[in-house]
């Protein structure tokens, strides 16, 4: 059984149907790239996996608990960061880091934050307030507010949004560090590039469904944008 | 408990985040009290009260300041988890949806609670001298906490929407109107000495107002965070 | 898209209901012996109020509905008596505004349920905004069925604290006590009841024809999302 199992997803606003009937499944420490086209659904999708948002049909699985009638235990082993920090300007990065802790009921939190800020290469940086870190310093302290509570499940919305090119290679290798530890990750993307050296498989959502999956070895280096390309032709 | 243990620390842990990140930038608390005082200069200007009839109408005065500028501390501080997506961060975290509203309105409250602490005696000055006392701080409290439980309610329903400045002030003030009336007239029954009997049914009216909408809050507020 | 049967009926009956009512108000109640010929307006203003109040009820109880079943349907059922009630409500004030003229020299008077007509009023404008100002239409749904609720549950704890502060401060300019009841001789009775059934179907019948417009509402919206599906599917 997979970490994350979808199945026949349906998502509808009001008469839109955004879903249509996704199938999708992700093993224990794979990295999954949801690719796609704008209004394909990837925020959607991924906003559903992490509890934030109900199905309109369809059954979820996340870390062997049903959303969203689960959602609670399921929160626990689920780490979001979206193109949005979700950081408290106002206040330092310890100091967002220890309410965050607080939340997810985290014993040693001292510790534990420590330990994350120099995940991120913030240690330097923990009195500051947010409001004075850069887009790409606030991603990744983002990505270090997912991973505190140790999670088995990280799922990012486009992380790469508004970073320029070290802010962007700075994320690339916090995330190669925080998937090492055998984390389960759904990153959605547009930047294919970006995306090939980082994720193990390729999933390509368009119309609503996944309509084409590949892995890393099989395409081969800069083989992915020739496969995405050919996914959203046969998808026309 | 460990449920409620949960529940406890995350009330505690949002309320002094509020406290802390306020500490720091004081952007609700200035606003509120600014407006406030503002508003208190202009009805002294506009309505051109003799000593006698300033002393009358001082409590009018406290709590329609308090209503207006509340409503800006309000959208402040439930506009800031919004902005930033902040509200997804608390939804994320496994911690009881009705925590997020207790830890909210509690914060408010603090907020709101600080602001009296200034205007009070600033208004004792400009006004009344007798507006400092223990009755008067007592309805501050409860006229205060019916505010905020119905403030924060509302305010949650009105950053989500397109028109949030203005959208808050018209839900907020025909719902909040009986509490604001038994505030401002068990306050000034405390103020001009009046006998118990005729500041009692202020008070029932004000802590009958404060229960219903807290029990009703308990069970609408799941649904204002949906999605 | 067709009127329903029962509705062409309901229409007929109303408006004959309405002309008896009306003609009982003019030719058969007595003119009353202190107010005149102003003292008609009475029969409207309560029946107006009531059907006001009804519209009011009507949409708390359907909204509590919709945040327990999720049923679009009951949604279409709050918007329908809110709409409705608005307007009762407002003839129902400047009804009581044109009486309290001619009666006591001021075109308004604090009297508790005026007040707590006009707050009402308020919470239904309030209302409106709010579905104004919410885009997603299922959180519009929600967020206007929660209003509804607090907003009638404010009513009661309006109306005594405005009470309560009339019987403290009887304002001697005009009224600001109760708007004066009258005796009722058995020909007004006949009125009154008169205009408060014809009142009650006029609520029905509007009702029903909101909620069809809604329906069809809704129907030409379906379309135009396929229409615009089928366009913005050529890539």
């Amino acid at each position: 059984m997979g970490v994350i199992e979808v199945h026949r997803l349906t998502r509808r606003f009001g008469l839109r149907t955004v879903l249509n009937g996704v199938e999708l499944t992700v093993q224990a420490g794979e990295f999954v790239a949801l690719l796609g086209p704008n209004g394909a659904g990837k925020t959607t999708l991924l906003r559903i996996l992490a509890s934030l948002m109900r199905p309109t049909m369809g059954r979820v699985m996340l870390a062997g608990c049903e959303l969203p009638r689960q959602a609670a235990a399921a929160r626990q082993q689920l780490g979001f960061v979206s193109h949005l920090p979700l950081l408290y300007g106002n206040l330092s990065a310890e100091q967002n880091l220890w309410f965050y802790g607080q939340l997810y009921g985290l014993q040693d939190y001292r510790r534990r934050a420590a330990e994350v800020l120099r995940l991120v290469g913030l240690e330097r940086r923990s009195g500051d307030a947010v409001r004075t870190f850069s887009r790409g310093m606030q991603q990744r302290l983002a990505v270090a507010r997912a991973i505190l509570h140790d999670p088995q499940v990280l799922l990012l919305d486009e992380p790469h949004t508004g970073l320029d090119q070290d802010a962007c290679a700075m994320l690339d290798a916090v995330l190669r560090r925080v998937t090492a530890e055998g984390r389960t990750v759904l990153m959605t993307s547009h930047d294919l590039v970006r995306v090939q050296a980082l994720a193990g498989r390729f999933d390509v959502l368009s119309r609503g469904k996944i309509c084409a999956s590949a892995h890393a070895d099989a395409l081969g280096p800069g083989g992915l944008p020739g496969f995405y390309q050919q996914a959203l032709e046969e998808e026309q | 408990m460990n449920r409620g243990r949960a529940f406890g620390r995350a009330v505690f842990a949002l309320v002094w985040k509020d406290l802390l990140a306020e500490l720091r930038s004081l952007e609700v608390i200035s606003a509120m009290l600014v407006f406030a005082l503002t508003v208190i200069l202009v009805f002294n200007f506009a309505l051109e009260l003799t000593p006698r009839l300033r002393a009358e109408l001082s409590s009018g005065v406290l709590w329609v300041s308090l209503a207006f500028s509340g409503t800006l501390g309000l959208n402040r501080s439930l506009g800031q988890e919004k902005d930033r997506g902040c509200l997804d961060g608390l939804l994320l975290a496994p911690v009881d949806r009705l925590a997020i509203f207790f830890g909210k309105a509690l914060a408010n409250w603090l907020f709101m609670l600080l602001c009296l602490v200034i205007l009070l005696p600033v208004l004792s000055v400009l006004y009344d001298p007798r507006l400092l006392q223990a009755g008067v701080w007592g309805v501050a409290l409860l006229g205060s906490l019916g505010y905020v439980v119905v403030g924060t309610l509302l305010a949650s329903m009105a950053v989500q929407a397109r028109t949030r400045d203005v959208l808050l002030p018209i839900l907020l003030f025909p719902v909040l109107l009986p509490a604001l009336v038994a505030s401002v007239k068990a306050s000034s029954g405390f103020l001009l000495g009046l006998p118990g009997n005729e500041i009692s049914p202020w008070l029932i009216v004000l802590i009958v107002y404060d229960l219903i909408f807290l029990a009703l809050a308990l069970f609408v507020f799941d649904t204002i965070l949906e999605e | 898209m067709r009127k329903p049967f029962g509705l062409k009926i309901l229409d007929g009956v109303t408006l004959l209901a309405f002309a008896v009512a009306v003609a009982l108000v003019f030719f058969y109640a007595p003119l009353e012996a202190q107010m005149g010929a102003v003292q008609k307006v009475f029969y409207f203003h309560v029946a107006a109020g009531w059907t006001g109040m009804l519209g009011f009820v009507v949409a708390a109880v359907t909204s509590a509905l919709y945040l327990i079943t999720r049923n679009p349907r009951w949604d279409g059922f709050s918007v329908s008596g809110v709409e409705i009630g608005l307007v009762f409500m407002l003839i129902n004030i400047v009804s009581g505004s044109i009486w309290a003229y001619p009666t006591w020299n001021t075109w308004w008077t604090w009297d508790v349920r005026l007040t707590t007509a006009t707050i009402m009023e308020l919470i239904y404008l309030a209302y409106g905004l709010l579905r104004q100002g919410v885009d997603d239409p299922e959180r519009r749904r929600r967020f206007a069925a929660v209003y509804a609720l607090l907003g009638f549950v404010s009513v009661p704890i309006t109306f005594v604290s405005i009470r309560l502060f009339n019987s403290i401060h009887p304002v001697v300019i005009g009224a600001g006590g109760e708007m004066p009841t009258m005796a009722f001789t058995p020909a007004m009775q006949v009125a009154f009841f008169g205009s408060l059934i014809a009142f009650s179907f006029i609520f029905v019948d509007l009702f029903w024809h909101r909620l069809l417009l809604a329906n069809w509402a809704e129907r030409v919206d379906a379309l135009k999302a396929r229409f615009e599906d089928v366009e913005g599917g050529m890539k």
